[in-house]
This record gives structure tokens, sequence and C-alpha cells, in this order.
């Protein structure tokens, strides 16, 4: 009944159009401008390595950046991980307003977690960036 | 001047593990006299059986429906009221030396308060939900908190010697040790006085130390054990020889009998044994109960009783300072616990979504202060750790808010009967990696009733009933007796009639733990 992988996903609405959302998500150096708890990035071609706040980096593959779908995913390759993929997507609702969902899967299970806890807060925080400057 | 107050929590410490409870393994000659001399509760009840909630409540005085930290790894809000800051608005001064755990542990971003303080102590602003003080500790020497940066820059070599909690994949550790090898069990070559225990009642005395002597406080100082790993400094643990210790009476060694009993209860109980289904993070996921050996039980009961022993005897440090320096008939103490511990009780360790007394009933001793004129008396009428927090503003002659659910404790049972002290609640909501689990439970006129909720191997129409009179062990579910279907739909009313209200919306689970 427990599977070693999981599944976490978080989702956040926020009142803005998708390209600006996009502007964000889809520029892999502007992670620590609204992620909490990542203090620096640096990004190398496909290659990116965050800095989190205990001070361990994180090494990250780049998978996706699409800005026609508004799909960005990421492969974290640090050892503790046996398998991961993230995947942002940005949805324009037509309304004026954008939903972005956050999604996360890893093995071992606890990492999902431990990632997509922190997602979900870093979507709280880029909602109030974002609409907090318009 | 007011009456200070000292509140003392340990970690998952049960019922019976001190001798004012009829514990017979642990010499606990501190909390005894606190008990001798004060009000010792026999049916106090957490809100939940697991960590964050049930400080949570400790702290709020409200149920974790209400202040929203509904599982380990839910953190309590940072503007969650707060009864230190009450006591601190009022002009106590006020620390939390030790374990908090209001916000994950689990932390690699750092993105919590409680983790990321540093070496600093006051917090930033002048106080921490309400605490203006703050060291801390865990379970071990990991992470970023006061204790694991003191041992890492005095002890360095001892670091090392402490059981790893989490294995490689973060997962709680299922590794044994000792002359068993049952899990979390560990040999720990640390010095005595370098261990968490020591360290907490070293902390405090010198925050006391830090004083004038006609300030007001309120410390709350909160002992990471006895909670598992079961790791005291070894030069301690020959005071028991685990092969001296009974087995307990809540374990049930012949394997027919005790299977018996679990499949008697919701189906969640037996899967867990069998290592069908792991429900939360708190067991090690890797462990199966099934494999749980006699011998086991009496190692980590001897190492459980050692460390007892340790926190009582650091109690008796912490006293003996208050004493010198004159607060002794200012001071009420209160001593008690966030949970249980099943312990080997239906074969079983750890905790989980089990409300039962190993987990549910909770040593609680009040000794207000000498100059309070108390009674010494023993109060059987339920209360909760929801509770401790009115109790705690009626000690500092304020009045309870109206956000806090609870009530200041009864003195005894006639106040406790005057004052409506009937029920106490607990609840369980885990919701982890595609299982949840949903408990609602109530303790009232001698009898337990859990409602099930629906749930991934639940369909709601579970339950457990118990009577604690006649089965006190909790060990012949009736929730299907039709003798006992009259008691079992007025628990049950009574029981949706208190729900307390919910926090809207819903908090997210963040981390594991």
């Amino acid at each position: 009944m427990t599977a070693p992988r999981a599944s976490i996903r978080r989702e956040v609405r926020i009142r803005s159009g998708a390209d600006e959302i996009w502007e964000w998500v889809g520029n892999p150096s502007r992670l620590p401008e609204w992620w909490p708890g990542i203090t620096a990035c640096v990004v190398d071609g496909d290659s990116r390595t965050i800095t989190m706040g205990s001070g361990l980096p994180m090494p990250e593959q780049l998978l996706t950046v699409d800005r026609l779908q508004r799909r960005f995913q990421y492969r974290i390759t640090a050892p503790i991980f046996r398998e991961h993929t993230s995947t942002i997507d940005v949805h324009d609702l037509g309304d004026g307003t954008t939903l972005v969902v956050y999604s996360v899967d890893a093995d071992p299970s606890t990492m999902a977690l431990v990632i997509g806890g922190a997602a979900g807060n870093a979507l709280q925080e880029l909602r109030s960036l974002v609409e907090g400057k318009s | 001047m007011a009456r200070k107050i000292l509140l003392i929590t340990t970690d998952q410490q049960r019922y019976d593990t001190l001798g004012c409870n009829g514990g017979t393994i642990a010499r606990t000659p501190v909390v005894d006299s606190l008990a001798a001399s004060g009000i010792r509760y026999e049916r106090a009840h957490p809100q939940s059986v697991v960590c964050m909630p049930s400080r949570s409540t400790i702290l709020t005085g409200q149920h974790p429906t209400t202040h929203g930290v509904w599982m380990n790894g839910v953190p309590l809000p940072l503007d969650a009221p707060s009864v230190a800051a009450l006591l601190n608005d009022a002009g106590y001064r006020t620390a939390l030396i030790g374990k908090p755990h209001f916000q994950p542990m689990l932390d690699p971003f750092m993105r919590f308060i409680e983790n990321a303080l540093g070496d600093e102590t006051v917090p930033t602003g002048g106080s921490h939900r309400g605490f203006e003080h703050l060291e801390f500790a865990t379970h071990g020497p990991m992470g970023p908190l006061h204790y694991a940066r003191w041992l890492a820059a005095q002890h360095p070599e001892a670091v090392g010697m402490f059981y790893r909690v989490l294995d490689s994949q973060l997962q709680v550790n299922a590794d044994g040790g000792g002359d068993t090898a049952a899990p979390q069990v560990h040999v720990n070559q640390i010095e005595r006085g370098w261990y968490h225990t020591d360290w907490v009642a070293d902390r405090t005395i010198s925050w006391l130390d830090s004083l004038r002597a006609d300030d007001d406080w309120f410390c709350w100082m909160s002992f990471p054990d006895p909670h598992h790993p079961w790791d005291p400094p070894e030069s301690e643990v020959g005071r028991i020889n685990w092969r001296d210790v009974p087995l307990p009476a809540g374990y049930p060694e012949d394997r027919a009998e005790r299977e018996a009993i679990l499949d008697a209860k919701p189906r969640h109980w037996r899967m867990w044994y069998d290592g069908s289904l792991v429900s939360n993070y708190e067991a090690p996921a890797r462990w199966v109960p099934a494999t749980l050996t006699p011998d086991q039980v009496r190692e980590v009961n001897a190492r459980n009783a050692v460390e007892c022993e340790l926190i009582d005897e650091a109690i008796g440090r912490v006293l003996a300072r208050v004493g010198e320096r004159g607060w002794e008939n200012d001071v009420d103490i209160i001593f008690t616990t966030d949970h249980g511990e099943l312990q080997g009780d239906f074969g079983l360790l750890f905790k989980g979504p089990y409300h039962v007394d190993a987990l549910m009933r909770l040593p609680l001793i009040w000794r207000p202060a000498p100059s309070a004129s108390a009674q010494t008396s023993t109060v059987t009428a339920p209360v909760g750790l929801v509770d401790l927090a009115p109790t705690f503003c009626s000690i500092a002659g304020l009045a309870a808010p109206e956000w806090m659910q609870g009530a200041s404790l009864p003195v005894n049972d006639e106040d406790a009967a005057l004052r409506g002290f009937e029920r106490v609640l607990t609840e369980w909501d885990s919701e982890l990696f595609g299982v949840d689990v949903h408990l609602r439970t109530i303790t009232r006129a001698g009898w337990v009733l859990t409602t099930y909720r629906r749930g991934t191997v639940h369909d709601g129409s579970e339950g457990e009933l118990y009577d604690l009179a006649d089965d006190p062990r909790q060990r012949n579910n009736r929730w299907d007796d039709p003798s006992c279907r009259g008691i079992r739909d007025d628990l049950t009313a009574d029981l949706l009639a208190n729900l307390p209200p919910a926090r809207q919306p819903k908090l997210l689970l963040e981390a594991p733990v």
C-alpha cells in the first residue's frame, strides 16, 4: 500500500494574465525571486543549481521550457533522488486570472513532500509579488 | 508580583511511566513529589496524538480542527493565538527551551523561523509567539537548532554517537540496535552531561538566572525525550536491566490472542501490524510490527524508563535552582507530555491513528504555588491539554479569552462536576501519499468511542467503543455489540454536538514532519 514514488500537487489562482506569470515562471534564473528559501541560482545551458537556505546546493536539469504551452519542467539530479520531475503549468483562465499548477513526482516519496510543500509556499509568494505589483 | 509558571513537557511519554501513576520501571521521585503535593489527573487526554497538533493545542488553547494544524507537517500560522503572548503582554518574562515543533523540522530551505534562528536566542522583533527567549533542541544532533549547534561546537566528537533518526531516504529509520535489534534502539556513548535532557535543564537554569528576583515569568521547559530514538547515554543504561523488565500489561504475548484483538478493531490496525499499510510518517515505514519480539519490547521499555529517570533528575536540578532563587512558594508547576507511545501495547510501537490509552492517557500533574494554599487531590474527570492555556491565564489572574476552547483545570472532582468537565475530544486526520485516515474520539463517563470518516481503508461505518472500567486495556471493541447500542448512539451524538469549529481555509501539509 506504500509506493516509494509520490505525487504532490499545489496550485494558485492569480489575478494577472498568463503572459506576465510566464515571465516569472518561464525564466529559470528568476526562481530565487519567488521561492522563499532559495538564496541563489546559477543557470548554465540546461543545468541549474540552486542553493537552499540551509546552504545545501541542489543540482537540476531543465527538461522543458515551452513558452507556447507555458510549461516548465525540471529534474533534480541530487543523489538522494532516485527519480524526480517537477512540472509547472500556467493556464490562462480567460477571465484575467491565471491558474498556476506545480506538480512534483519523486522517489523517495518524502522528498516529493519536501519539495512540493515548499512549492506551495512559493506559489503563494508568487501571487503576492504579482498581485502586489498590479 | 504574580505567580510564576513552569510548564514542563516531555515528548511521547505514557501515563504509566511515572511512579505516581503506578509505574514500576522508572524511578521518578521528583515528579512523584509534585503529584503528592499537588493535583494528579487520571484521565488527561491530548487533542491529537502527534506532536505538532498537540503542541499547537497547548500554545493556543484550541482543538486541532480550529487552530488548523491537523497533522505533523502543517505549520502553525505565525499569527495564531498564543497564551505565551497573553502572558508576555501582561508583563511576564517568557521563554521556550527545548523542543518547540510548531513548524516542520524537515526544512532544507530553512523557510521556518524555528529552524532559521541560527545562534540567536532572542527572535527578531523581540518575541516569537510571545516567547522572548528561545533555545531549541530536538531528538539528536542533526539540524540547525541550538542544541545541535552547541554540540557540534563544543563536543563535535559526540555528534556521530547518536542514532540517525531518519534513514538515507529521509524516512523514519527502521534500523535496530542494542541487544535485541529493536527499531530505534541504539547504544549512545555520549557523556551524560552532553545529552539533550541535561542541556535543556542547563539552559533553563541559565535563563532563570538571568531574571530579576521580582520578575514574573512563564517558562516552557520542553524535553525531547522519552520520544524515540531510545538512545540514552550508555553510562546510564545499566540502571535498568532490560532482562528484568516485565512485559507490559498491554502486550498480549500470545500471537493468536494479539492478532484476534487487532482483528476486532478497524482494519488499519491489522494492516499496519502486518506491514500492508503505512498511514502516517511517524513510525518507520520499513518496519513491520508483527516482527516485534517480547525481548525487544522489554529493551524498549527499559531504555524508555532510563530516559524518564534522566528527565526526572533534570527537573530536580531546575527545581533546586528555583528554590535557591527564593521562588519556591510562588511557582506553579505543570508537568505533562504531548501524547503517549504504544510501547508494546497490542504488539505495536510508536504512534499513529490508534486512539487508545497508550497514546491518549497522559501524565498530567499540577503543583499549584504553595502560596495559593491549594489542596492536594486526584482528579478522575476527563480533562485535556486544551485546558492548559486557560489554566495559565487563571494562574496569572487573567481572564481566558474567547478563542480558548478549554477551561482552567479543575482542582478536584467536585470542581470538575460543578464546571462541567464531562468529556474530552481527540482527533486524527492524516493524508499522506494517497492514504487518508480520519478519526474523532470522545471520552466520557468511563467510555471511549471513536468514529471513523471515509478514508482509504475505511467506509465511514467503522468504530471503536471501549468500557474503561471493564476493559482498561481496550481489547474488547464493543462497537458492534447490540447491548451497547444505546451508549454508542449517545456518545456519537454527544461527539457530533461538541465538535469544534473548523479553521477555513484548511491549511496545507508542507513537509513530512
